[in-house]
Parts: structure tokens; sequence; C-alpha cells
């Protein structure tokens, strides 16, 4: 049981290119939006046609550009959750999940009344879509997914224009839609801690490309790429260049740094906003010392935004962001220092590979 | 007074609406499922609705006359559609076709088209999706349509004269019939018929205002989306 996909599509200046294989696993496709992330979904399940490529699923060749091969979409056995759902606005839930399921019309209703138990959705049989609350629409459409007996199923931002306590509770019940369901699961985010929880690997995708596919503890621990660190929330980025006796330069930083582990490839270094470290002396590398520009309120941490002093780079990677508890910042507060020094240790700073031949050409 | 283009109006716009619907349907569906060669398209199947309606009737005089393709093949049949009621419907038909295929294809197109994936991914087969989803989903705007091509079917005029005649009785329809009292120098006759196609035209009007009011505001599926 498994995957494999490896696809070619060309949209305007757009081009997406992409490969990779699943098992029986839940896989996320994390970008920002308009990387191609749901074009992916959409060429697995035949609504779109990649211009090149293969697509396997289960030993069954769903694409095939070289042997011509395209299933139709009805074929593909695919299950797919649509953003706002897609439920027929013209049928009642019972009909809207008997459109999946095969058979005879006795053995539908069996099978619907069956999936809408499960889906605690008894007593809305003759409800229409317009009727349901935001959560029983999407079990709903989750009950009429799963009734058709799709071979992978295929989540695209199911949560986006939710608030967020509906959220986490949908996102609580496609816990267990995943984790009964067994097979292949491709879940698409632009939201790293959704993907997080919902998910074991997770593939970066940036530009139409997939740049990083790895365990997601793994990713979230060490990115490799820039992109990678946005995506999982690395705030602080900068470019670096090495330097003849090994140190790097952060350009945008305006310090040297040292790096427990060095990379030939490194263009960009990052660091995460809660990892500094006060510092109480200077230090040739790795040592920050801070003008502070603002420092912001939030739920329950401060946001210390910063710059190195005399630091000459302009831009908005020349601002560093630190977040740290409130108590944290009252006891640095207290202290009554006059400037703040900042260290980062060495063995948290992400070297991050230069992308840019591979991101070529590609916007949006 | 002969009430005979009164019903003779009534029952050639009812057939022609009926064709122009299957065919109109078939058509918008065709279109909006095409993705190269339907501009060309689209200017061809709209073609009737900017043409002169003599120009209309001259090319179905060609298609159906007695050398004609279509003509031929339905004399084979032992039928000729010259100067019958059958005539007068398919020139109403040809000449209301367009508003139909239009104001449908319009309303298809504006069916979320993720409602169309979605039914394809349940495995459901193109015709089941088109009557169960697609047409239920544009349903005002296929009957907005129905309604426009029936108020033309009734007033159709210039191609009906070419292929279906001015035979009182027969094919004379109330727009014809306006023409002849006007042509005959009976004014009080023309008064008449100008009434009651007036009243017709404005009920229809009041119709299709009825249905696009309720289109805008009653749509089921902009309350359930969440923006």
């Amino acid at each position: 049981m498994a995957l494999s996909v490896d696809i070619e599509k060309r949209l305007g200046a757009f081009r997406l290119c992409v490969s990779f294989e699943a098992g029986d696993e839940a896989f996320g496709l994390l970008g920002a939006s308009g990387c191609g992330k749901s074009m992916t979904l959409k060429c697995i399940a035949g609504i779109e046609r990649p211009d090149r490529g293969r697509i396997v699923l289960d030993g069954r060749v769903l694409f095939d550009s070289a042997g011509h091969i395209d299933m139709p979409v009805r074929k593909r056995r695919v299950g797919y959750l649509f953003q706002d759902y897609a439920l027929f606005p013209n049928m009642t839930v019972f009909d809207n999940l008997c459109c999946g399921i095969p058979g005879n019309r006795r053995e539908r209703r069996r099978k619907a009344g069956e999936y809408l138990e499960r889906f605690y959705l008894t007593g809305l049989e003759e409800h229409y879509p317009w009727q349901l609350s935001g959560g029983q629409r999407q079990r709903a459409a989750l009950a009429r997914m799963l009734a058709a007996k799709p071979d992978i199923l295929m989540l695209d931002e199911p949560f986006t224009a939710l608030d967020n306590d509906l959220k986490w509770q949908l996102e609580r019940e496609l816990m267990d839609v995943i984790s009964r369901f067994g097979g292949t699961t491709l879940f698409v985010s632009h939201d790293r801690n959704e993907a997080y929880r919902l998910t074991e690997r997770i593939a970066v995708m940036e530009a139409g490309a997939l740049v990083e596919v790895r365990d997601k503890r793994e990713l979230f621990a060490g990115p490799r790429t820039l992109a990678a660190a946005l995506l999982t929330g690395c705030k602080n980025v900068t470019r670096i260049e090495r330097r003849a006796d090994g140190r790097f330069f952060a350009a945008d930083w305006g310090i040297f740094l040292k790096a427990e582990r060095g990379m030939e490839t490194a263009g960009y270094a990052g660091f995460r906003a809660h990892y500094f470290e006060p510092a109480v002396e200077d230090a040739p590398e790795n040592v920050l010392e801070c003008e502070i520009l603002r420092v912001v309120e939030d739920t329950f941490s401060v946001i210390v935004l910063f710059r190195q002093k005399g630091n000459p780079a302009a831009g908005d990677r020349s601002l560093l962001r630190y977040e740290l508890s409130k108590e944290a910042w009252s006891r640095l507060e207290g202290q009554g220092c006059q400037t703040l020094r900042l260290r980062i240790p060495p063995e948290k700073l992400m070297l991050l590979e230069r992308r840019d031949a591979l991101g070529t050409g590609n916007e949006g | 007074m002969d009430f005979s283009p009164f019903w003779i109006s009534l029952k050639v716009a009812f057939c022609a609406t009926l064709l122009a619907f299957v065919l109109g349907l078939a058509a918008a569906r065709l279109v909006s499922a095409l993705r190269r060669g339907r501009f060309v398209l689209d200017g061809i199947l709209s073609l009737p609705m900017v043409l002169p309606p003599t120009v209309v009737g001259f090319f179905l005089l060609l298609l159906f006359g007695n050398r004609g393709i279509l003509g031929r093949a339905l004399a084979l049949a032992g039928v000729s559609v010259l100067f019958t009621w059958q005539g007068a419907v398919i020139s109403a038909a040809a000449v209301s076709f367009p508003l139909l295929y239009r104001t449908a294809r319009g309303a298809f197109e504006q069916v979320d088209p993720d409602l169309v994936f979605a039914a394809r991914t349940l495995g459901m087969g193109e015709l089941r999706i088109f009557f169960r989803i697609l047409l239920p989903a544009a349903w005002p705007g296929v009957m907005a349509g129905t309604v426009l091509a029936f108020a033309r079917a009734m007033g159709e005029f210039g191609a009906t004269v070419m292929l279906a005649g001015n035979i009182p009785g027969r094919t004379q329809t109330m727009s014809i019939a306006v023409y002849s009292a006007v042509q005959g120098g009976n004014r009080a006759l023309a008064y008449r018929w100008v009434c009651v196609i007036l009243a017709i035209s404005f009920a229809t009007l009041l119709l299709l205002n009825l249905l696009t009011e309720r289109q805008k505001t009653g749509r089921r599926d902009s309350r359930w989306r969440f923006r």
C-alpha cells in the first residue's frame, strides 16, 4: 500500500515539479499559499492533468504520460476533502452520503446509515448542508468521503476560515479518522502546528518544488533549507559569508558566527527566537549587543525586537526577535544592566542550504 | 375574431422552447467543458441571436428545403416541414436557442467547480453528475434562460415566414397576424393582436424578474458557505 508521485506541470510562469513516495502514513505537504500544494493533490485526484510524469497508487497506475494512461477521476478511488467540503447543496445529508456508495438502493441505504451513525449524524439525515453547523458539515463530508471506500485520503486545508475552538474540535475528529483509516493520508496545510500534530512525515514545498521531505521531528529540530526554517517557524534568518578562519559573517545581523557543524553549501543561518541566552560578557562571535527597538507583550510571553548595535545592514532580516516568558523578562529588567547582550549557542544555530539554483524562475 | 393565431403561437412557442431547452442545455454543457475551441464554437452557436431572422430563415430553407440535406432526409420518411406548423417550431427554436444556451452556460459556469470534482472523486458518472448536481445547482439560471427563450419564440416572425409561410389557420402566428392585418388595412384586428402580445410579453418579463430575484436572494448555498 503506497503512493508514488513523480510529476511535472507548467502553468504560465509557474512550474510544478514534485516527486515523493508515501506509505501507509499521514504525510503532510507544508508550504505557503500558492506554492502548488493543492495543485499536487489535484493532479493525484485527476482533477488537474500533469504535463509529464507518473502516479501510482497501490500498484494501480493512475497517470503515466509515457504510457498514455490517464485514469478518469471516478475510477481512481481517491477520497478528497475540499476546503469548504463541497457538500451538494440540493441534497440532504443522507443523499449526499449515498452518492459515493456503489451497489443497489438497499445496499446504499444500509451503508449510508452505518456511516451516519459512525459520524454522529443520526437524526440529521433529512437536513440540508446549509442547516448544519460547521462541525456537522465536516463530519458529513468525511462520512461521504469514507463511505465511498477510497484507497487514499487527501485533505486540502480543511481548517482554513474556521474559528479556533471549532478548529481544535475538528482537528481531533480528523485525527481519529486518519488513524482509523490506516492507509495513505495526504494532508495539505500552510500551518506548521496543524501539520505537525496531524502527520508523521512532512514535505516542505516552495515555489512548486519539494525542498525537504523528512520525519517531522527531524524537520522541526534541524531544517536544512531556508524555506523549511521559515515554515517551521524560525523567526531569525541571515545571509552568511564564509571567512578564511572558518567563521561565518552574518551579513544581515552584522556579527560573526560559529556553528557546531560546518556545511559547505550553507548560504543562510537561522536561529529560533526562544533559544537566545542572556550573556554577561561580550565575545568575538555569537554574541549580539542589542539595540532594543520595541518590546511587545504577547498573551503568555514577551517579544523583544532588536538590532545589533552599529549594524549598517538594513532590511527586515537585520531585525531580530527574542521571545521569552514574562517572568524571565521581568528578571532581566530587574537586573538593570545597561545593554542587553544575547548569546547564540553554536549547537542551536541552524546552517541552511542555499536553494537559489533549484528555485529559479518560480513565483507565486 | 379567429383565435387560431393565438393557439398556433402557443403551440409553436411551447414546442420550440422544449426543443431549444434540450439542445441548449446539451450545447451549454459541452461548451463549458471544452478547453480548446470554445470561442469559435460559442460564436457559431450564438450566431442566430445576432443574425437577422430572415437570414436564419434563409439558412433553414437551405437545410430543410426540397434540395437541402435535412429536407431530403425527411422526404425519405415522407415528411416535409415547409409551410407546416412544425416548420414554424424549427424556426422559432433556431432563433431562441442561443438565448437558452447562453444563459444556461453562464449558470453552469457559476456552479462551484469543486461540487463537480467532489462528485467525480465519489465515483459518480458524468450523466448522473449533470442531472443530480450541475442542473439543480444551475436551475434558477436555466429557468431564466427558458423563459427568455419562450418569449423570443412567441415573438418570432422573420424566420417563421421564410420557412412556414403565412397560412391562416395553419402557420399564421400572432406576430404574423399583426403583419397580415396591417397589410390588409384591418387596424382594429391589428390592435387586438398587439394588445394580446403586449400582455403575454409583459407577463413573461415579470416571471423572469421573479426568477432572477429569487436567484439573487434565495440561493441556499450562499448561506452555508463560510465566506
